[in-house]
């Protein structure tokens, strides 16, 4: 019965879309306020039953009602009560719904939070959600039911995917989902400005928050599904450029040019055709990776999830959203103002050099996924686009990139000075340089790990160079004044870009990674880098709904034990699929890896990893979105904030960020 | 269907084993070292997107070891590529080679610097012209402005 009004309410919630996308709209057209401020109160009925909607799905999980056929075809009686509640978004239509209910709580969110911006902004913002969340809906509803039901139950259901029974994945969809539907605030945001002919600084200053939330949670997103895909796909690869890993990167990219270009809009009014075409583009690009993840056009790793029908729906939602939007785009934006003007060395010019960068990094990866597809549609050739590609066309990219990050923090707005940056410099590139001589000498070959490293140094310093000179500026006496007085958000930012360099010295240093592959009996010690490995035992061990082979080891460097290594391969029965678990020994910044294979003849295959500085990869998107996470918590981006501040009498001096 | 699928998948089990595996493993290092960077660009042709070098396939095993026999042969590393791209075509290479049909693949990142930049030049020029403070006033700006001057 309850799975049945879950199904209710989500037909309602369906209705109560369709209405906000209809009902502010017209009101909007009419200039009747009565009907644009309907938007909020449908906006959080409408949150209500998709969230009472997932929740019956839920329980139909955790009570293993196998009479719904998406129970039987995810979960099992065996499974861990954690596994049953992140089984839910394990499959498909669950993870539509996530979609769903996330899209309801950035709703609902602005109905309740956004008070501060004007009132028909908000509606309209409401109402462009609401498109979006009808065409979801009635994806789901058409082509993806989670509650449809079987008139025959069967006994036992069929599990879940072993690969997403893990803590990782489960954290995993509901981070990167955040992300991605945290865009559609900013797209929704830029359709509404578009609609409503308003776009100035105020809109990019109401617009950021919701850009920082989606940034965050995409970043933690990424990172989570990369360590996740490090620990258990078993040979030590954290990032393979995937189609579906690509897919995340793509709205990231867009979406980290987005809250550049929104800081010029907002500093200078300047770039806002650009900001709300990248608003655009940044959700686009979501959608683009909804669509390559649920069509299985490309089946990979992670496209659990293969039904063409579904594939051409969403190939519906994503040319009406994009094509309308952009053709929305095209309709409004000549009568757009330019903003204020900029020498080409400057402030904004370093951010639009930025924005060009990751443009062009950001196309590089949609061709490098979608080429293939495109040429095979074309004309019946069939190539592969992988790593090798990747690595060769995005780190010429990224290196620019990397280098001129510290420069922009030192320019001026509107007229910078090259040389005095330069000057201002000095630290980051002596510490850039001693880092790689350091490197260099410590680490040695490969030549490019200990450039990076140098580099990742001084992008690291850099960060910190122009926060440091706006705390003494005025004599070391009065720092802290001086600090309590700067805003949150110039903290953000230098605490943001010193975590894409310390992500960046993870990443040199996995050129400095040892391999070792051999058949360990037990009783064998295996050599690895500074560390060796004794194998104790190989011991057979029995899951809640698998059996396992544990290998257990000891670490040992020169004579003294370090500490245990538990390598272990999973057998899932009920799915007759294996997953191996490696064993991770994390010393100092680096990590210990090893994975097995199936022990057979009393020995077993072992892969051993000694992989130094790899945590940083993790540690720096961590050190990222706590810088957003404070640029966040800035009292002037606060909801609501912003609009008061400007009521109050006269203009308070802004610092330069 | 389903039985035969999941027949088939309890019969590897025993089989499946992490990609290299340790008796493929050449005894000199040198061709060892070839041997992976030259898995490291071949796709296994049954998996998605995954190397030679990552894939557990048996497909990706035989090839792995059909590249190390001709390392061992003593051909280079393009003759072996070459090899096996008359074999499986093109689409084994990871990185795919620059040819007509790979231009726009490979040109995307210069076509979007080249027009992204041009666009900032154009961008930047026509903003400077329409801020230009040495536009001359029109004639009825100027009669405004001498009006105002005058106190009227």
């Amino acid at each position: 019965m309850i799975v049945e009004t879950g199904h209710f309410a989500l037909v309602l919630a369906l209705a109560l879309a369709v209405v906000n996308a209809v009902v502010p709209l017209y009101g909007h057209y009419i200039r009747d306020s009565r009907l644009t401020a309907v938007a909020p109160s449908v906006a959080l009925a409408g949150f209500g039953f998709v969230a009472y909607a997932f929740a019956a799905l839920t329980y139909a999980h955790v009570v293993s009602d196998f009479s719904v056929v998406n129970v039987i075809e995810n979960s099992a009686s065996t499974k861990p009560l954690i596994y049953k509640i992140t089984g839910v978004w394990g499959n498909h239509e669950g993870s539509m719904l996530l979609w769903v209910l996330i899209l309801a709580i950035f709703a609902a969110a602005v109905a309740v939070a956004a008070r501060g911006m004007p009132a028909d902004l908000r509606s309209l913002v409401l109402c462009v959600q609401s498109w979006i969340a009808s065409a979801f809906l009635l994806f789901i509803l058409l082509t993806s039911d989670p509650f449809a039901r079987i008139a025959q139950a069967p006994i036992e259901g069929q599990d879940l995917n072993p690969l997403l029974q893990d803590p990782g994945l489960a954290i995993h969809p509901p981070l990167l989902y955040l992300g991605y539907v945290g865009f559609s605030m900013t797209f929704s945001f830029a359709a509404a400005a578009l609609i409503a002919g308003r776009i100035d600084a105020a809109w990019a200053r109401f617009v950021r928050p919701w850009t920082l939330i989606a940034w965050i949670f995409l970043t933690l997103g990424i990172a989570m599904g990369s360590y996740w895909a490090y620990y258990t796909l078993g040979w030590g690869g954290f990032w393979f450029w995937d189609p579906v890993e690509n897919a995340s990167l793509m709205p990231w990219l867009a979406g980290t040019a987005l809250l550049h270009s929104a800081v010029v809009m907002e500093k200078r009014e300047a770039l806002k055709i650009w900001t709300i075409f990248l608003a655009i583009l940044a959700f686009s690009l979501s959608l683009v990776g909804t669509f390559l993840v649920r069509s299985g056009v490309l089946t990979s790793v992670h496209a659990f999830a293969t039904d063409p029908m579904r594939g051409v729906f969403i190939l519906l939602i994503l040319v009406f959203f994009i094509g309308g939007s952009l053709a929305l785009f095209a309709w409004r934006a000549g009568s757009l103002t330019p903003g204020g003007i900029f020498a080409p060395v400057s402030r904004e010019g370093a951010l639009v050099l930025n924005n060009l960068l990751l443009t062009t990094s950001c196309a590089t990866v949609f061709t490098g996924t979608l080429y293939p597809l495109a040429l095979e549609a074309l004309t019946g050739q069939k190539i592969s686009v992988g790593a090798p590609f990747f690595n060769a066309t995005f780190v010429p990219l990224a290196i620019p990139l990397f280098l001129v990050m510290p420069f922009g923090q030192s320019l001026a707005w509107k007229r910078g000075d090259l040389l005095g940056a330069a000057q201002r410099l000095v630290l980051a590139f002596a510490a850039g340089l001693a880092g790689l001589l350091v490197f260099a000498a410590w680490k040695g070959a490969p030549a490019l790990s200990y450039c990076l490293a140098g580099l990742a140094i001084y992008v690291i310093v850099g960060s910190f160079l122009d926060l440091g000179r706006r705390l003494s500026g005025g004599g070391l006496g009065n720092v802290w004044a001086r600090g309590s007085g700067l805003p949150r958000s110039a903290y953000g930012t230098a605490i943001a870009h010193a975590g894409i360099g310390v992500t960046l010295l993870g990443l040199a240093a996995s050129g400095w990674g040892q391999e070792n592959i051999l058949t360990m009996k037990p009783g064998d010690t295996a050599k690895i880098g500074p560390y060796a490995v004794h194998l104790d035992a190989i011991a057979p061990v029995n899951g809640p709904n698998y059996t396992a082979a544990v290998a257990r080891g000891t670490i040992f460097e020169g004579v003294a034990a370090l500490g245990a290594i538990e390598p272990s391969a999973r057998f899932y029965p009920s799915r007759k699929m294996n997953r191996s678990d490696a064993g991770i020994a994390t010393i100092g910044l680096g990590q210990l890896y090893m994975s097995i294979g199936t022990p057979s003849n009393g020995g077993v295959d072992a892969r051993l990893y000694w992989k130094p500085l790899v945590t940083l990869i993790w540690i720096g998107a961590l050190i990222m979105a706590l810088g957003g996470a404070l640029s966040l918590s800035d009292r002037r981006l606060r909801f609501g904030i912003a609009s008061r501040a400007r009521r109050s009498a006269g203009p308070t001096p802004q610092p330069a960020e | 269907m389903r039985r035969a699928l999941a027949l088939t998948l309890m019969l590897s089990w025993p089989l499946a084993a992490h990609a290299v595996q340790p008796n493929e493993i050449l005894k000199n290092p040198v061709l060892e070292e070839r041997a992976r960077d030259l898995s490291a660009g071949l796709r296994c042709l049954v998996c998605q997107n995954q190397s030679i070098d990552d894939s557990n396939a048996e497909l990706a095993r035989d090839i792995r070891v059909l590249v190390r026999e001709h390392l061992v042969a003593g051909d280079s590393d393009a003759q072996i590529r070459d090899f096996l791209v008359q074999r499986y075509g093109a689409f084994i290479l990871l990185k795919p080679p620059f040819e007509a049909g790979t231009l726009l693949l490979w040109g995307t990142p210069f076509l979007v610097l080249i027009i992204g930049g041009a666009a900032i030049l154009v961008a930047a020029r026509r903003a400077k012209r329409e801020r230009d403070p040495a536009v001359p006033l029109s004639a009825e700006e100027k009669k405004l402005l001498d009006e105002v001057l005058a106190g009227k």
